[in-house]
């Protein structure tokens, strides 16, 4: 497919994930922040998109912006949807800030026929290296927050990722590193090198 | 201030100018009146079948050639058809200026709004005050009781006196928002976006009591005549407004009320030991209840707080409330308003939680304000913005120019 002209520019992951969606398609972005991932896939994939945003600020950004996005918590407005609404379920750098991680998982793939998981990397080498070294909770650019004021509560690796898809019976259709550079790489056979050297993942599941 | 628009072109000028209607109190109303359900009746919830009633309705801005621009604002419990002009009574701005007329939120140059005063309510249109055509007096308490159905099936005929087929949207808040819901679950083609503010799938216990308190304080006062006043030359106006006095309190928060009112005493240095309005909160509440009376009506009350009062969208549809939206093509915007306790955020959401369970478009955001449930008629540029980037965002997919 040719590039489309007037590429916005969006944040790394962001482009990964827009880049898996089929043009036309459903799509409900949880966690969807101000928008910014919708708005892509409404101007650049015609999409009918919908999206589920805990703050305020982000609701009302996206609501002015004419996105239909709701106010509410992925941890437990999502048992509301049906199942299969979707043809995609996005959850990008969310999962590790839910209460019930693996119940949200469960979620996005009975209400989506693909679910697209972005996740920080917590096996990457320098979180690895920080906590060998230091002897104390990684702060970085990536992972800005003290240990006690972090958002994020539920860390996992690629592998923990990979491990619990597989315990859930789900498929995974497609998974992807992300390195500091931002250059995505394929997540096939080398998932202990992409658990090192991967700052992120991208996967595209489905059940 | 937008003049009420004359009607489009192509639309039958019917009993508007004509029939000027002449009130008990002498006061003559402006704007349109129409004859509605006069070749068929309509069959209200309550079993009675009524015809040829009268709608009283306003309208602002200009339909376009393929009738596709109008937004239809339902008004509250005690608001009426005049939301964006004088006041004829009062003489105060339109309940919904800040958000009608050119330029604004609902935007009378891209827009045409209409909003008709409510079966059962007093400024026009049919209802306990008006007319029984059968006896040539005033209906009382023979009027059939009316639901927020009804209400919403006779905006519909207004529609077909307009010769609009679908409206781009609906809009309104507390008993408005109600008919919104009911418009979008009895009318699912005829509407494109549907925007209920400030309401509920179904009116509460609490509120049930509180409208009990205020048909009790009406029928209990002696000049309510067992609703017999207009043939009696008398009035309720005491009840009325202790009716009012004790609604107008569910409308604010106690944070607003405590900062505008504090335990600030009124015109006095020091409490008088006796029942004289001493504190601010007092007289503020008196007045709220003697100025009501001026422009509405006892029985009226009764009427439109019953409609309210038996909403419930759930028991219509088996006790689910998404089966009222199964399928449903509307895009739907909610919104709620942190410090609404009459209509709480929570209310709002099991709007939300049915839509989501049929997969619906809908948007919902809690605006922030101390306004409490009153808030939607306030000038809160947040709740300005989010409702016009919502209608600019469907006037884009409904291909009204933007």
């Amino acid at each position: 497919m040719m590039k489309e002209p007037d590429r916005k520019s969006i944040r790394v992951d962001l482009q990964v994930i827009a880049d898996l969606i089929k043009p036309g398609s459903r799509v409900l972005d949880v966690g969807c922040g101000n928008g910014v991932l919708l708005d892509y896939l409404a101007q650049f994939k015609q999409v009918d998109g919908r999206g589920i945003e805990l703050s305020s600020e982000g609701v009302n950004a996206c609501v002015s912006a004419g996105l239909s996005v709701i106010q509410g918590d992925a941890d437990t407005d999502l048992k509301d949807y049906p199942d299969q609404a979707f043809d995609y379920v996005v959850l990008s750098q969310t999962l590790q800030a839910m209460v019930a991680p693996r119940a949200v998982l469960e979620h996005l793939l009975r209400i989506g026929r693909r679910a697209i998981i972005s996740f920080p990397n917590f096996g990457h080498w320098r979180v690895r290296l920080h906590l060998a070294l230091k002897g104390r909770m990684p702060v970085s650019d990536t992972l800005p927050y003290q240990w006690y004021e972090t958002p994020n509560i539920h860390f996992c690796t690629i592998k923990d990722f990979a491990v619990l898809c597989e315990e859930l019976d789900i498929t995974i259709e497609r998974g992807q590193s992300l390195a500091r550079a931002g250059a995505a790489r394929r997540i096939g056979s080398t998932l202990a090198w992409a658990n090192l050297f991967g700052e992120q993942a991208v996967y595209l599941l489905r059940k | 201030m937008t003049a009420p628009s004359t009607p489009p072109a192509g639309q039958p000028e019917s009993q508007t100018a004509k029939q000027q209607d002449r009130r008990t109190d002498g006061i003559i109303l402006p704007g349109h009146r129409v004859q509605l359900a006069r070749t068929e009746p309509l069959h209200l919830d309550c079993g009675v079948e009524l015809s040829d009633f009268t709608t009283a309705y306003q309208t602002y801005g200009t339909l376009n050639a393929d009738r596709s621009n109008a937004i239809l604002v339902c008004h509250a419990l005690t608001g009426d058809q005049f939301a964006a002009e004088p006041h004829p009574i009062t003489g105060k701005n339109g309940w919904w200026d800040m958000m009608i007329g050119p330029g604004k939120t609902l935007d009378t140059e891209r827009y045409f709004v209409i909003c008709a005063n409510i079966l059962g309510g007093c400024m026009g249109t049919a209802g306990p005050r008006e007319i029984n055509p059968a006896t040539g007096r005033p209906w009382s308490l023979d009027f059939p009781v009316i639901t927020i159905g009804d209400m919403v099936r006779a905006q519909a005929l207004l529609l077909d006196h307009l010769e609009i087929e679908k409206l781009f949207a609906v809009t309104g808040g507390s008993m408005g928002g109600m008919q919104v819901l009911e418009w979008a679950s009895l009318f699912p083609e005829r509407v494109f976006a549907a925007m209920p503010i400030a309401c509920a799938v179904r009116h509460s216990s609490q509120n049930i009591a509180l409208h009990e308190v205020g048909r009790q304080a009406i029928m209990a006062d002696p000049d309510w005549c067992g609703g017999d006043y207009l043939n009696q030359g008398k009035r309720p106006h005491r009840g009325l407004a202790v009716a009012r006095m004790a609604a107008h309190i569910s409308y604010l928060s106690e944070k607003a009320m405590h900062r505008k009112f504090g335990r600030r005493l009124q015109n006095r240095r020091s409490v008088t030991y006796g029942f004289d309005a001493d504190f601010q909160v007092e007289s503020y509440l008196r007045h709220q209840g003697i100025t009501f009376v001026d422009r509405f009506d006892a029985n009226s009350y009764l009427y439109v707080t019953r409609a309210m009062d038996y909403f419930d969208l759930a028991e219509k549809h088996g006790g689910v409330v998404a089966n009222a939206f199964r399928d449903t093509p509307v895009r739907f915007c909610i919104i709620s308003f942190t410090s609404d306790w009459l209509f709480p955020t929570e209310e709002n959401r099991e709007i939300v939680h049915a839509l989501n369970a049929v997969a619906a478009n809908v948007s919902f955001a809690e605006i922030e304000s101390d306004g409490g449930h009153d808030s939607f008629l306030l000038d809160k540029p947040e709740f300005r913005r989010v409702l016009g980037g919502f209608l600019n965002g469907a006037a884009q997919h409904r291909g009204l120019p933007t």
